[in-house]
């Protein structure tokens, strides 16, 4: 029996993402943002989650993706990370799933760019690839303007 | 690790900032019994507690201590300052060991050797004092230690009256059992306990109550107040009285205080902030409802949030006496090691300050006590002879004061020494000789919170490294506060600190800037000033100005701030951003445009796919509303109207275009029949929402900062209101960005950033000067090439009764009316000081070879002066009269070369002289530039 691993998942420009269960807060659905001008391009905004102000991260930008469709609300997967609470923009939510290690491999050779340094490695799923999102990259590696 | 051994570090932390405090007081009372056994009874817990929960150096360490107080407190040594250095060192060791205790649980590898041997010479009596009595071996302490174990008999320590009642959790049992005759000379009453209560009360004497525990050490078991009674001294019911008071007491001191988590604290506080919040909706929405019932109910709610927030407020506030219990202590080692006597005073140790300021101010503090004592308080010797008592004295002040919180830290001493201040920053560069001579003396003596900056002779171990006030000054002014300095020479020195009473909760005015609110704290805003249409504001060297009461105040504009160097060149003022955003014309134009293309698409003359249809979010004017004009404007019924319309509109079109593409031509024509009352409509609410934009885009907002000793001007959108908004931290990834201080939550909810004063006024300074450089190129460009016609601004003068002249407004810092007496010489020259420094003044008229104007300057008992300022030096030129500024086309002829003259031009149908004002300046101070004139002036 080898170890599994579960996986809240999420879509961005149709690819499967996924981070650890433990390491998501809560999935909200898209707010009212507050620019925050000279910040990172990256950072879409602030939000105000109960009080506490969160910095939300694009994730498309963040991964050098093409950005979302005009009109095309994200939703906030609001992770926990080393640094504070930060929320990722993401295009759709996907289920929680459950994966055993022995589908893990390393990303590929061939990945360049902030998506390498972004993904810890992927899963084969059955009919598609989960990416795994190294949140603690993601969220760390934005170097202000 | 343990909740026990947590709260026994916790409890033995707090009671180690309490012994510092009061060994130093009992160094100065060494009489005090109250003190003695309060400092006993601190160690003997921590001694009891760590024997229970294993820590036996700790333990040994802390049983040398209790041995060496313990005959201080029976009378048989005499406290010297050498046994309280020995008693302060203990402190420290066993400080020492909690906090190794705290990081590894294990109470550490030293055993302290030296100090035990330390403390055990202090032990001996010296000669003539009591007989010692035999010391206790180190080796039995869990004996008489273990406050926890009940069952330990309480020994018959006489300040202990009572402690033959139920045993308290810590009693101070004896580790030497006293000789029984020397029980009177050992009592001292203690009003904690019931016989010194009667005592306190007048009830019994100290004799009876001596005897009465001289019963109970030999043995009677019974209580103080039982033998009292039967001794006759006192009657039942005093004792009965005196126990009642007793309880109370006990009940009272049980309540006071609850142990509560900081991080628990900041969370209520958290939340308090979300239901004040909620409330303001609540309230919104109750006065648009008509139910009465409602809003008595929510008005209830109103007045509850509010006084639950001011009291959860209340408690993140600490009186500063917490910080200030260890300086004591500080002094009175610092003074020992400098072989000073110095004595401490504290008056408002009550004043309460938001906890994280009070950890802020913490070093700060620190530093300026230990400044005062080595540099301020002069040796005993000194003093003396100075017709000073021997002990100088430190006085640490704290109080409110609008709002603000003072803190004063005052020494008599020596005070500051003006001249070699004044040496020290000649000589390190920071000043000029000639600024030093006319700086008023407080100024200079403020010199010292400038970088790099000490004067102390020698360097000690204590302070004297050069790198401090400055540090003191940042640190304070990073948490919102001011620090002055005044000094007497002779008298001594004060240093006033003022800061904020909280950080949490601050008065902030409210602005809007590119369709978001932004937050400025109060606290740096001098004024605002509305400009109607935007007049007043002119432009010096390309970078707007406003002349705010005859000073020209450096504008900046938020909105291109924020945009980062997106916008370089100057921008008419006025003139916002926005009109970039959306060409109403156009949008105009283009939507009337749809209904000829549809028409043409119906008659077949042109198709129109699907996708070309687009949608209300697509076009230019969707975008405009979706992305700004909403967030802007959205709370104005035409943009709303112009939102909706704007969306009927596309979708009119676009389903116009399906019913023609899917075949339903007839259809498609039913529906284009609604579509042109949709578009006049959009048309009319374009010209509307234009025209209210022009207007309000024509009067400019102007927010008057303070930054260090500088105004600015902050060009805003909008000015909404004030409010008081509680800070909050940014993320991280946001941390780096200096402009802003943290953000806060609105009350509807939206985050707002709050602007960091100082980093605006560097990034804003960062631009001008990057702006400058790019100028100052050009500037050079048109000199060389001064013979063609420009357009420049000009400011005229009057020097002289026939001299008119012109220098061009951009070379011009400031224009300033000036009282005549405020010129100063330093030796032959004229100088004027200004804005912290030392000008020097050229009379132009002089300069130009022309008597003064009898109706200008000589008359009156004001002057006009021109400030000029290069290479970040001021230099004023007095001019009889300032006549215009006048913006021309030059032709710049060059008749006779002269000095300071470029050439002549016709200004206002006149013939004017036009100034080479670096010339001039350099002419009359050949010294002020000495590199720029050898470099670059023929």
């Amino acid at each position: 029996m080898t170890a599994t691993q579960q996986y809240c998942t999420f879509f961005l420009d149709g690819s499967l993402f996924g981070v650890t269960v433990a390491q998501v807060q809560e999935v909200i659905r898209f707010q009212e943002m507050t620019r925050v001008p000279l910040a990172p391009s990256v950072v879409e905004g602030m939000i105000n989650l109960r009080g506490q102000i969160v910095t939300a991260i694009d994730l498309r930008r963040r991964m050098e993706l093409p950005p979302r469709a005009e009109g095309q609300l994200p939703l906030n997967v609001v992770v926990r990370t080393k640094d504070g609470t930060v929320s990722l923009l993401v295009d759709e939510i996907g289920d929680v799933i459950e994966v055993s290690e022995s589908t893990f491999e390393k990303p590929p050779e061939t990945l360049r760019g902030e998506m390498r340094a972004t993904i810890r490695g992927v899963h084969k799923l059955e009919n598609r690839l989960l990416h795994l999102l190294d949140v603690e990259v993601v969220c760390q590696a934005v170097v202000p303007a | 690790m343990d909740d026990i051994v947590k709260d026994f570090l916790i409890e033995s932390n707090e009671n180690l900032d309490r012994l510092d405090h009061e060994l130093v007081q009992l160094e100065a009372d060494p009489g005090s019994k109250e003190l003695l056994a309060s400092i006993f009874r601190t160690i003997h817990t921590i001694k009891g507690s760590c024997g229970f929960l294993g820590f036996a150096r700790l333990e040994k360490v802390a049983h040398a201590g209790e041995n060496l107080l313990s005959r201080l407190r029976d009378g048989q040594l005499v406290l010297t300052a050498e046994r309280t250095s020995g008693l302060l060192a203990t402190v420290d060791a066993v400080r020492r060991m909690l906090a190794e205790i705290q990081a590894s649980e294990q109470d550490g590898e030293n055993d302290y050797p030296e100090l035990l041997e330390t403390l055990k010479r202090l032990q001996a009596a010296e000669p003539g004092a009591p007989l010692p009595a035999p010391s206790p071996s180190p080796e039995k302490p869990k004996q008489e230690a273990a406050p926890l174990i009940p069952k330990d008999p309480p020994a018959p320590a006489a300040g202990k009256a009572a402690s033959a009642e139920p045993a308290p959790p810590s009693p101070s049992p004896q580790p030497n059992p006293p000789a029984a005759e020397a029980a009177s000379s050992r009592f001292r009453p203690s009003p904690g306990k019931l016989g010194g209560l009667l005592v306190e009360r007048g009830q019994v004497t100290a004799e009876d109550l001596a005897t009465a525990l001289g019963h109970q050490e030999s043995g009677d078991q019974r209580r103080v107040g039982e033998i009292l009674v039967a001794l006759g001294v006192c009657g039942q019911e005093d004792v009965q009285a005196a126990q009642q008071i007793l309880e109370t007491r006990g009940r009272e001191a049980g309540v006071e205080t609850v142990r509560v988590g900081v991080n628990l604290l900041d969370k209520l506080m958290n939340l308090v902030g979300e239901l004040v919040l909620t409330r303001n909706q609540l309230l919104q929405f109750a006065s648009s409802t008509g139910d009465t019932g409602f809003h008595t109910i929510s008005q209830r709610m109103n007045l509850i949030a509010s006084e639950l927030q001011e009291e959860v407020m209340r408690t993140r506030m600490q009186p500063i006496g917490n910080i200030w219990n260890k300086f004591p202590r500080t002094v009175r080692d610092l003074a020992l090691a400098c072989g000073k006597e110095v004595h401490i005073e504290m008056e408002g140790r009550e004043t309460e300050l938001d906890r994280t300021i009070i950890e802020a101010i913490k070093d700060p503090l620190t530093h300026l006590v230990r400044n005062s004592i080595d540099h301020g308080i002069e040796p005993p010797a000194e003093r003396v002879r100075a017709g000073k008592p021997s002990g100088g004295v430190l006085t640490m002040r704290a109080f409110h004061e609008g709002g603000q919180v003072n803190i004063e830290i005052a020494d008599d001493g020596a005070g500051l020494n003006l001249q070699r201040i004044r040496a020290k920053a000649i000589e390190r560069g920071l000043i000029s000789a000639q600024q030093a001579g006319q700086m008023p003396e407080r100024e200079i003596f403020n010199l010292i919170f400038l970088p790099g900056f000490s004067t102390a002779e020698k360097v000690t171990n204590v302070s004297g490294r050069g790198v401090g006030m400055d540090v003191v000054r940042t640190n304070l002014e990073k948490i919102g506060g001011a620090v002055d300095l005044q000094s007497v020479a002779g008298k001594g020195t004060t240093v006033r600190i003022k800061i904020p009473l909280t950080l949490a909760i601050i008065p902030a005015l409210i602005v809007r800037c590119n369709g978001e609110r932004f937050a400025i704290p109060q606290i740096s805003l001098t004024e605002l000033v509305r400009l109607e249409s935007g007049k007043g504001i002119e432009m010096v060297h390309g970078a707007p100005v406003y002349r705010l009461r005859g000073q020209l105040l450096p504008l900046v504009y938020l909105n291109r701030i924020l945009e980062a160097g997106a916008a370089a060149g100057p921008q008419p003022p006025g003139a916002g951003h926005h009109a970039e955003h959306l060409d109403f014309a156009s949008a105009r134009e283009k939507h009337a445009r749809w209904l000829e293309r549809l028409k043409d698409m119906l008659d077949g003359k042109a198709t129109i796919t699907v996708d070309e249809a687009g949608s209300a979010r697509d076009c230019a004017l969707g975008r405009w509303i979706y992305g700004e004009a909403l967030r802007e404007y959205g709370d104005r019924g035409e943009v709303r109207l112009l939102e909706q319309t704007h969306q009927q509109f596309h979708q009119l079109v676009r389903e116009i275009v399906i019913a023609k593409v899917d075949g339903f031509e007839q259809r498609a024509r039913e529906i284009f029949g609604g579509i042109e009352p949709l578009t006049r409509k959009i048309v009319e609410l374009l010209t509307a929402v234009e025209n209210k934009r022009t207007i309000e885009l024509q009067n400019v907002n102007v927010v008057v900062l303070q930054a260090d000793s500088h105004a600015f001007g902050v060009v805003v959108d909008d000015i909404l209101d004030t409010e008081e908004i509680v800070v909050k931290p940014l993320g991280k990834q946001l941390k780096g960005i200096s402009i802003y201080s943290g953000a806060t939550i609105m009350g509807d909810g939206r985050v707002a950033l709050i602007l960091d004063v100082m980093g605006l006024a560097q990034r804003a300074y960062v631009m001008a000067a990057a702006k400058e450089s790019s100028l100052a190129d050009k500037t050079r460009a048109a000199a060389a090439d001064r013979q063609t016609a420009e357009q420049q601004t000009w400011l005229l003068v009057q020097a002289g009764p026939s001299g008119r002249v012109a220098l061009p407004l951009s070379v011009v810092a400031r224009l300033e009316d000036l009282p005549v007496s405020a010129i100063e010489h330093a030796g032959p020259q004229e100088v004027l000081q200004y804005r912290g420094q030392v000008i020097p003044l050229i009379r132009l008229s002089d300069f130009l070879g022309c008597p003064p104007d009898a109706a200008g300057v000589s008359a009156g008992d004001r002057m006009h002066v021109v400030v000029y300022r290069e290479a970040g030096r001021n230099i004023g030129l007095i001019v009889d009269r300032i006549v215009d500024i006048v913006e021309e086309h030059t032709q710049i002829e060059n008749l006779k070369p002269r000095e300071g003259v470029t050439g002549t031009c016709v200004i206002q149908q006149r013939t004017t002289d036009l100034l080479d004002v670096p010339t001039i300046v350099r002419a009359a101070h050949p010294g002020l530039f000495d590199a720029k004139a050898a470099g670059a002036e023929p």
